[in-house]
């Protein structure tokens, strides 16, 4: 059961159609169940039910999540896999020590997977679709899987199956998706 | 929070516009009247009945006209999206995008530019299952226009119900169509659903036709109690 925490501004808001729905979506259509929770209301008991973790995107307007960063503070021991999706990328660098940075971007681009890794495979030039206001750091340690040191695409923790791509894979990249819902960990 | 919802009269505005009223409060319909029938952005067939549409939802209009060239058609929009978020004290606006990043890109670039929330409440649902949810929810949906192989002039004036739905799944499955019409290849216009106050009758209208190309021109049309 993958868990899929919700970042939006509030619990099942218009921006969860966006967000959160078309992972489930396609989470689901590749056999894998999930469930979603919004991102104040996790439990450390009801987090412990599930074997993965999904963090969404928001909207372009919507930094909530930025301002309460501590609710995220689990995810530093957490031991499951983790992706981190735009929003969710930018709570796993807060998390382990990295910074939300102005890095606006909206639409397809050129994404240049420059590390071969068992989410992203092997280097190579992929489009994605970008929606954001902010960009991150890379945490120390943390390995760069695409774009250059000044404007992260994705990266991974070093020893822990933990990844963040700032780019929305369920748009034209729901592989993304599944084949982290697929890896053997 | 107070949206607009950018606003066609086709089914995709509309049921944006219901999970959009579930949510927050709707206080206008934004409608970009296009004289270019191939226009990129903006639903054409049937527009100017959007707004006896918006009467039968009880939600006010801003409607402005478009020549609908390519780039231009953006600023209008842009113009439009600011007199509405003026005059009706907007902080969002909603569309019924579902795959179209072209579309999806250029409103929310006009969203930040505006300083407004983007919601786009359709985006990447599954086509199939949404338009036998439109159906199932009780929504009166036509197609109003036809631009595409292999639709023939039936299509033209009918109903959507779960047998054109079956046809769709096919097509999609053949030619790889988009069953919700979004890559240009039908349009569609509402008659009535659970939001709307009044529903519309069809007084009368005519059809035109040829080579996979084909426009159902709503002529005369009433609002009807419910």
């Amino acid at each position: 059961m993958i868990l899929l925490v919700d970042l939006c501004y509030e619990k099942d808001s218009l921006s969860q159609y966006e967000f959160v729905h078309p992972i489930f979506d396609t989470l689901k259509r590749s056999g894998f169940s999930s469930e979603i929770r919004h991102f104040t209301e996790l439990e450390r008991r009801e987090r412990e039910r599930f074997d993965r973790i999904v963090l969404t995107g928001t909207a372009l307007k919507d930094n909530d999540f930025a301002e309460r960063i501590d609710l995220f503070s689990w995810l530093a021991e957490c031991r499951k896999p983790i992706l981190g999706i735009c929003a969710g990328m930018q709570v796993i660098s807060a998390v382990f020590g990295g910074q939300i940075v102005p890095q606006p971007a909206i639409g397809l681009e050129a994404i240049s997977i420059i590390r071969e890794s068992a989410l992203l495979g092997e280097p190579r030039e992929i489009e994605g679709y970008h929606l954001h206001n902010y960009g991150v750091t890379l945490p120390e340690g943390f390995l760069l899987l695409a774009g250059k040191p000044g404007e992260v695409e994705a990266f991974c923790h070093p020893a822990r199956p933990i990844f963040g791509i700032v780019f929305h894979p369920e748009v034209r990249n729901r592989w993304i998706i599944e084949r982290f819902a697929g890896l053997p960990f | 929070m107070k949206l607009g919802v950018l606003f066609s009269g086709g089914k995709d505005s509309v049921y944006a516009c219901r999970r959009a009223m579930e949510k927050n409060e709707v206080a206008c319909l934004i409608t970009l009247v296009s004289e270019n029938l191939d226009s990129y952005m903006f639903h054409t067939p049937n527009i100017r009945h959007a707004k006896m549409q918006a009467e039968a939802l009880g939600i006010p209009q801003l409607a402005r006209p478009t020549r609908g060239e390519k780039e231009a058609e953006l600023a209008d929009l842009e113009a439009a999206i600011s007199e509405a978020k003026e005059r009706f004290g907007l902080q969002g606006i909603v569309t019924g995008a579902i795959e179209s990043v072209y579309q999806a890109t250029r409103v929310q670039r006009i969203c930040r530019a505006q300083d407004l929330w983007c919601f786009n409440p359709l985006w990447q649902i599954n086509q199939v299952d949404y338009l036998r949810q439109l159906v199932s929810e009780g929504f009166w949906v036509i197609i109003s226009g036809v631009f595409a192989y292999p639709f023939d002039e039936s299509w033209l004036g009918c109903a959507l119900t779960e047998e054109r739905i079956r046809i769709l799944e096919g097509l999609q499955k053949r030619y790889q169509i988009n069953p919700s019409g979004e890559g240009g290849e039908l349009e569609t216009f509402v008659l009535d659903g659970p939001i709307f106050l009044k529903r519309l009758n069809i007084l009368s209208s005519s059809k035109t036709y040829a080579n996979f190309r084909g426009f159902f021109t709503i002529n005369g049309l009433q609002l009807v109690d419910k």
